[in-house]
């Protein structure tokens, strides 16, 4: 019974596809626009200052590679555990990781002080430097998953496909591993000093990663007719519920930490009972937004049957992915350090005060062609390359009654 | 990305290459030669030959020597290179086009990141410097210097 | 290729030479005869490297900074030709902190920068080994291979770089520094380099405050190694035990 999906240039949604391709190309029109603006001019032209050094464009950037890394789960549940209905969602994503990478990886590097350098970024390595690993990783992650892409594709690679896969896992455990040290590792900021932020960063990956997963899927399967079956929007979404609600759970687990161990009070009562945009995006945009309310929808007795809610809750746990990033990214470097404990500091440089940050339209613009990049890739991919889930139902059904 | 994009530095060579060997080819593409300005003194640090060729290598070897050691000898250094060779108009080696390094850059083409940082003119001397010195005493920093007196 | 620079070659660095050994025999002529060869103070020759017997570091006495002075500032300004704005995205290697104990009520002056860790946490997460420390101790950023990314500046305890925002002209032939990446406080290595002392240290000094010494910590005869064993002193953060070259005494 496995879907017969007509993807070929032959039969229609001509005008459509490229009506996609021509919006991507824009906003990416003016990713570069912004770029080489920001190139000529310099930062001075964007919100970030010697205070928050990072910005809108790392939200966005960070947020994409986290998510890029959690996309592959579903691959991963497939090819390493074994799921049927998993499997047939893996070579989706797969290139959805790719191209997920690839769009955050572009905006750090457009955001770059001398993006002139890449190739210097590239041959000079400090190995001492988290940062440095974290090149390595996504090297090799574009490596692993290309080639765990085309064991999936190629029939006569297919046994391969498992050690590959299990690499894939195991890799992009470290990859999000290293991306959330990069903040952990920071042992003089008060916000960032846990090494609650790897594990973290890794449930957190697991949630936006499948959102976006499902988004894509939905909208994969809108744009071709076909209703998706019942059982896996059930499977699919609870797994969701599952991914968010400990993520809600790590955040209070650091939280509750930092107030009852480190005793960081003050970084906290910034944070969560502070008079700043940031307390309003952590409660409202982080926990509301991108947890409570996507938890409410998803264990909706309708959702199963609707996949119209589980496409919106999926779409709010984006949203609130980006709410959390801006608060972890932003917050955190908006606190001020504190480099003499129990005194009060003034100076020319802004010690002692929350430091402010108003993003402009061009680091918007950069950060922007991240999603923009990731959207090109695939819907190109999807053009190009059957992509589209194709489930054998009878498999599907005997992995239910089993399991 | 000058030091990066070697093949236009080959590109840069083959064309001032092409310029030496030919010197027909010369007289033809004499209009937009370009007229490098002497420096100061009779001659370089280097044969002429050997510097056009080589410039860049020793740049970057004495600017690692230099960041990373603290090797501060002036022979192969940018600085030193800009107090020869700064144009007399304009006081500088990459103001406009008839300086020293923008004359043969821009003919060739290749685009250069120095003077992103760099000073393109020598240092201003500041009056009276020398007699400062004379009367400084030796080393306010060294008192009892080990590595002081080994060398002279 | 690193062939030094013989004074025959260079006729202008061959005449400072011969000055300084002048000036070094000055200097050494004061102190008894047999002390003079092992204490003639003279810089490093330029051809030489720096090595680890130095540890270049300063002290810092709070209670001879005046509050309202800002002379050590504007002398880090005029010598690395910094633009001496100070709105949010302008570059700051020297700042005065005031500051006033909670409990107390008892207000300190200091100046900050950076504090030349021997363990630096910028250098440690600068991805392509731009950040580095001399072996002198010297925390310097390699522009050549800075990519302007910016980690080092989360990673400093202090917030001790700034980032270059802006195309720049006008530099010190000595300082050079541009848009894109990121600069702090580099002692005035060129000074120290010839044996003088950083520019913030001079002005203090011409100020007659006399708040900063500087100089070899690892030299128990040198002003600050002598300053330090005498005075109780603390690292700024001295809980992230990163052994700053900077120290602070009187808070
Ligand atoms: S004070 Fe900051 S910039 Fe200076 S060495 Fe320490 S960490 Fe690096
Ligand atoms: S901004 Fe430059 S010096 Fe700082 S961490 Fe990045 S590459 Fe290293």
């Amino acid at each position: 019974m496995a879907n017969n999906v007509c993807l070929d240039r032959a039969c229609g949604k001509h005008s459509q596809f490229w009506t996609l391709l021509a919006l991507g190309g824009l906003v990416m029109l003016g990713t570069l626009s912004a770029f080489f603006y920001l190139e000529h001019h310099g930062h001075i032209e964007t919100g970030m200052n010697n205070q928050i050094v990072w910005g809108l464009p790392h939200v966005f950037a960070v947020f994409l590679i986290v998510a890029a890394s959690g996309v592959l789960n579903v691959a991963s549940i497939g090819s390493v555990f074994g799921k049927k209905m998993y499997k047939a969602r893996a070579p989706l994503s797969g290139m959805l990781a790719l191209a997920m990478l690839a769009g955050g990886l572009a905006v750090l590097v457009l955001d770059l002080g001398r993006p002139d350098r890449l190739i210097v970024a590239m041959t000079y390595y400090n190995f001492k430097s988290i940062f440095a690993w974290n090149m390595i990783f996504y090297n090799g992650f574009f490596a692993i998953v290309g080639l765990y892409l085309i064991t999936l594709m190629d029939h006569k690679l297919k046994p391969w496909s498992k050690p590959v896969g299990l690499l894939a896992f195991l890799w992009r455990l470290a990859l999000t591993t290293a991306t959330g040290s990069i903040f952990g590792f920071l042992v003089a900021r008060a916000g960032y000093n846990s090494a609650l932020y790897a594990p973290m960063f890794i449930i957190y990956s697991f949630a936006y990663g499948l959102a976006a997963f499902l988004v894509v899927q939905s909208v994969m399967y809108k744009w071709n007719n076909i209703a998706v079956d019942e059982r896996i929007l059930a499977r699919m979404k609870n797994l969701l519920a599952v991914f968010v609600a400990a993520g809600l759970y790590f955040t209070a687990v650091l939280h509750l930490t930092n107030l009852y161990f480190a005793k960081q009070w003050e970084f906290e009562r910034f944070l969560l009972a502070g008079d700043n945009v940031y307390t309003t995006l952590f409660w409202l945009g982080q926990v509301v937004v991108g947890g409570i309310v996507p938890l409410l929808m998803l264990f909706n007795s309708n959702a199963s049957k609707n996949p119209a809610i589980v496409f919106l809750a999926a779409l709010l746990v984006l949203v609130g992915g980006h709410a959390q990033m801006y608060v972890t990214i932003v917050g955190g470097q908006a606190f001020p350090l504190d480099l003499f404990p129990g005194y009060a500091e003034t100076s020319s440089f802004f010690d002692g005060v929350m430091h402010s940050y108003t993003p402009s339209i061009w680091e918007m613009m950069l950060g922007l062609g991240g999603i923009a990049t990731a959207f090109l890739i695939t819907t190109v991919a999807v053009r190009v390359l059957k992509f589209l889930p194709q489930d054998d139902f009878k498999e599907i059904e005997l992995e239910a009654k089993e399991g | 990305m000058a030091r990066l994009s070697s093949w236009l530095r080959l590109a840069a060579l083959i064309g001032a290459a092409a310029v030496l060997a030919a010197p027909s080819f010369e007289a033809a593409a004499g209009a937009d030669k370009p007229t490098l300005t002497r420096g100061k003194g009779d001659k370089c640090v280097e044969d002429t030959e050997f510097m056009r060729r080589n410039h860049m290598d020793l740049l970057k070897h004495q600017r690692d020597e230099t960041m990373h050691k603290g090797i501060r000898t002036t022979k192969h250094s940018l600085k030193q290179c800009v107090e020869c060779h700064a144009g007399e108009k304009s006081g500088s080696v990459a103001a406009s086009k008839e300086d020293f390094c923008m004359a043969c850059h821009s003919y060739a083409g290749v685009k250069l990141d120095c003077w992103d940082c760099h000073a393109t003119k020598p240092m201003a001397k500041k009056p009276g410097q020398a007699e400062a010195k004379a009367e400084s005493k030796a080393s306010p920093l060294m008192p009892n210097s080990r590595n002081g007196g080994a060398k002279p | 290729m690193s062939e030094p620079n013989r004074p025959e070659s260079n006729p202008e660095n061959g005449g400072r030479r011969t000055f300084m050994v002048a000036g070094a025999a000055v200097a050494g002529s004061a102190i008894a005869p047999g002390v003079m060869l092992y204490g003639i103070a003279q810089a490093k020759p330029a051809d030489e490297a720096v090595t680890d017997k130095t540890r270049w570091g300063m002290l810092v006495d709070t209670t001879k900074c005046n509050s309202g002075c800002t002379d050590c500032v504007t002398a880090c300004n005029t010598e690395n030709a910094l633009s001496g704005k100070t709105g949010p995205q302008d570059s700051q290697w020297i700042r005065k902190v005031e500051i006033k104990n909670l409990q107390t009520g008892a207000q300190n002056s200091l100046p900050m920068m950076c504090q030349h860790c021997e363990n630096p946490p910028c250098v440690d997460v600068c991805p392509t080994g731009a950040s580095m420390k001399r072996a002198d101790g010297i925390v310097l950023v390699d522009r050549h291979i800075c990519i302007g990314c910016r980690y080092c500046m989360m990673a400093c305890p202090y917030k001790a770089r700034s980032f270059v925002h802006e195309p720049l002209t006008e530099q010190n032939p000595e300082v050079p520094r541009g848009k894109g990446c990121v600069e702090s406080c580099t002692f005035c290595v060129q000074r120290v380099d010839r044996d003088e002392k950083p520019a913030c240290v001079e002005a203090c000094d011409k100020a007659g405050h006399k708040a900063l010494v500087f100089g070899d910590l690892n030299n128990p005869e040198s002003d600050v190694a002598k300053a330090v064993k005498a005075h109780a002193s603390t690292e700024v953060r001295g809980d992230l035990r990163l052994n700053t070259g900077v120290r602070y005494q009187g808070i």
